[in-house]
């Protein structure tokens, strides 16, 4: 269905299914309980940062997991996007949708010149030439492009600005015809409430095209092309194929991914700065990749989930939630753990997050995906539909 | 003419730092085919032996003086560090004083064992594994030392005085026939540069003229043929993973005074040196330590306000625009081998 075969469906189904009931998948517990306050991810703010990043995670996996080009850069195009974005809400009017087609576009173009340069090199020369790039961006945001970028301050849309487009009526904040993206309605069930948010369903519409792109370009004669670039890069070019062409067209597709979630980025909340180009937030979209699975249609996805959603309940933690946790221990117990888990809660994430990284480079190089399916094959299920695709790369 | 003289001077500090740390990557990428993005880190702790070593010979207790008194007539309390009460006080504000260059005493051994266990616990088992795996765990180790820095030690910079001997600016200027103050240059950076030479030149020198070296080298040239002759190449290689620790170590011992070390500086400073050893020419040592230089000196340039002037933010992104045309120009970089890197 769709052009899909039906395992492909099945997956494309589960991921639709996923990420439009996702506020309410997302609150199990009661929203006033304790482990609600802790662990409940339903809502707007967090959920949209995982179907943003997801995109972001699939358009860096269409690079890195099918030729395997380890860009150190991406993060360039996500600003880039975003600064397109919080322009076209300065100079016509809030409506997200020439936002989002120019934050496309704009980040398609760097990608084009980008990448043709970076390309004529492989290896970790490429991943140094992007990621060269990605800090030259940032370096000039900061210094040179100050008018642009409105430097350090970051860009914001300000009262004075143009908006050519904008009539009495219309909203003040980002808006798609008139639907505000912070508009929202509440439910309450029982202990539960559950919020639905305009934006947030932009957002996973979006994701669920990208997703589907991505399972298009997978399965197609490009997508075969592109693997065996990566498996053998010198046999292609013997074989008499120019394979430049195949390359940039997987890195401007990757980068306009990039581009895309950088404008709903801006389109969620409209202001923007340099320091979404830094290089550790092009180190992050590789985490995410890496953590989730490459080279899988669904690995990045769960990987940016993943990310996003420890990143938020870690760094909420603290020791006296913990306290309260251990409770039921003897004191000097419940004392020493607390001591024990301290430097990895609240502002020691990112040690937790780089401890999780190397955990799953060493010992799961396929990500979560190889690690479910190992689980899987314990329980020898999924043996049947492996033999069914053939010979194909472990995790997919 | 003068202030040509003084941009290069200017270039010559940042430049060593790059050329050090790029030597230790150059080798243990020519040794051990590893490329290692934990190497800025390796540098940053060395900075960080240096504040411990300055907050070490700074603990002190609580002494009661007997022959003076305070306003009231008690007996003075005075604070008393351990080193004076345990080598009299006159070494001991020397040892105060000159904490900085003592660091290197402690550091060398320390970093070694660092860069042993960190060869024998984790790289050893990456060798097989595609060079993206090397890097993404390297990586993830990198964040991971960073993050304890900055839990032991917090986020902010911390101030770490060179000895008070070299506080002071050096009249370069005179020496070379110029007016007096045309060319000041502070002492401390010229210890630096001429201690990385020192290193630098150890290096060679131990790669070039000792037998161990030699093995080395034969060992980086073509492993199997040297482990065929019987020769336990592993073993050596595992050392020049430690010497290279040692020297990121070294470099950032030294640099403390320069920049005040936080946790952040080994992430800075390795971007910069993995392009230094991109242009420098993957696997050539000399390449590492020209390209050092050379890219330190070039910043030092582009941040001069004449050519600011004439180029807008030249200074931020000489380095990167430098990197840029030399990978499409050279691909090999400036003195890189054929076949190395090249999948």
């Amino acid at each position: 269905m769709l052009g899909l075969n039906s395992r492909d469906f099945k997956l494309f189904a589960i991921v639709c299914i996923m990420a439009l009931v996702a506020p309410i998948l997302l609150n199990p517990f009661p929203t006033d309980s304790a482990l609600g306050q802790s662990f409940n991810a339903g809502y707007p703010a967090l959920m949209q940062r995982f179907v943003i990043f997801g995109i972001l995670a699939i358009g860096f996996n269409i690079l890195f997991g099918l030729t395997g080009y380890l860009s150190f850069g991406h993060a360039a195009f996500l600003g880039m996007g975003s600064y397109a974005a919080v322009w076209m809400f300065k100079l016509l009017s809030y409506n997200v949708l020439p936002a989002i087609v120019l934050s496309v576009i704009v980040a398609g173009i760097f990608a084009v010149v980008i990448g043709y340069v970076s390309l004529r090199r492989s290896g970790i020369y490429f991943s140094i030439l992007t990621l060269a790039f990605a800090q030259m961006s940032y370096q000039l945001a900061y210094s040179v492009f100050t008018p642009i970028t409105n430097g350090e301050t970051g860009l914001q849309v300000y009262n004075a600005d143009p908006q050519i487009l904008m009539s009495p009526g219309d909203p003040t904040s980002p808006h798609l015809f008139g639907i505000t993206m912070n508009g929202q309605t509440q439910v309450d069930m029982g202990g539960w409430s559950f919020v639905f948010q305009n934006g947030y369903y932009l957002a996973a519409l979006f994701l669920i095209a990208s997703f589907y792109l991505s399972i298009r370009i997978f399965r197609s004669p490009m997508g075969l092309m592109l693997r065996a670039i990566k498996s053998n890069q010198t046999r292609m070019s013997y074989v008499g194929l120019n394979t430049k062409p195949y390359m940039l067209a997987a890195f401007v597709i990757s980068g306009m991914y990039a581009g895309l979630a950088g404008g709903l980025l801006a389109a969620m909340d409209p202001l923007t700065g340099a320091e979404r180009m830094f290089w550790t937030a092009s180190g992050e979209i590789v985490v995410m990749a890496i953590l989730g699975g490459v080279g899988t249609l669904i690995g990045p996805v769960l990987g940016a989930g993943l990310i996003k959603y420890l990143e938020n309940i870690v760094s909420k933690i603290n020791d006296g939630i913990l306290h309260s946790w251990f409770s039921f221990l003897p004191d000097w117990l419940d004392n020493l753990l607390v001591t024990v888990i301290h430097p990895f809660i609240g502002k020691g994430w990112h040690l937790t997050l780089g401890l999780l990284f190397m955990a799953v480079v060493i010992f799961l190089p396929g990500g979560l995906v190889q690690g479910g399916q190992k689980i899987m094959g314990l329980f020898g299920r999924n043996k049947k539909s492996d033999a069914k695709d053939g010979a194909k790369t472990p995790a997919e | 003419m003068d202030a040509i003289i003084l941009q290069i001077l200017n270039g010559l500090d940042k430049g060593s730092a790059y050329a050090l740390i790029a030597l230790g990557l150059t080798l243990i990428f020519g040794t051990l085919g590893v490329v290692n993005f934990a190497h800025g880190a390796l540098f940053m702790v060395g900075a960080f032996v240096a504040v411990t070593v300055q907050k070490l010979f700074s603990l002190s207790y609580i002494e009661i003086d007997e022959t003076r008194t305070d306003f009231l007539g008690n007996p003075l309390k005075v604070e008393m560090p351990y080193i004076d009460h345990w080598f009299g006080s006159a070494t001991g504000a020397w040892m105060q004083d000159w904490s900085v260059p003592l660091s290197i005493l402690v550091v060398v051994p320390f970093m070694f064992l660092v860069g042993f266990v960190l060869e024998r616990g984790l790289i050893k088992h990456f060798y097989k594994r595609p060079h993206a795996d090397q890097i993404l765990v390297t990586f993830g180790l990198a964040i991971v030392i960073g993050e304890i820095i900055k839990a032991l030690y917090g986020a902010n910079p911390i101030q770490t005085p060179p000895p008070s001997a070299f506080l002071g600016t050096v009249d370069v200027g005179v020496m070379l026939g110029f007016e007096p103050n045309a060319i000041a240059y502070p002492t401390w950076r010229m210890v630096y540069f001429a201690f990385s030479a020192v290193i630098i030149a150890c290096v060679f020198a131990f790669l070039q003229f000792t037998t161990f070296g030699m093995v080395v080298r034969a060992g980086m040239a073509d492993r199997e043929t040297v482990g065929m002759l019987g020769i336990d190449i592993d073993k050596r290689f595992t050392f020049m993973f430690g010497l290279a620790a040692a020297v990121a170590g070294m470099a950032g011992v030294m640099y403390a005074p320069i920049l005040s070390p936080h946790y952040n500086i080994g992430m800075d400073f390795l971007v910069l040196s993995f392009v230094v050893v991109v242009v420098g020419g993957m696997g050539s040592l000399p390449g590492a330590v020209l390209a050092g230089f050379m890219l330190g000196i070039l910043q030092s340039f582009a941040s001069m306000n004449e050519v600011k002037a004439l180029i807008p933010g030249i200074d931020q992104i000489i380095i990167y625009l430098v990197a840029i045309i030399i990978l499409l120009t050279r691909p090999r970089g400036l003195m890189g081998r054929k076949g190395v890197m090249e999948e």
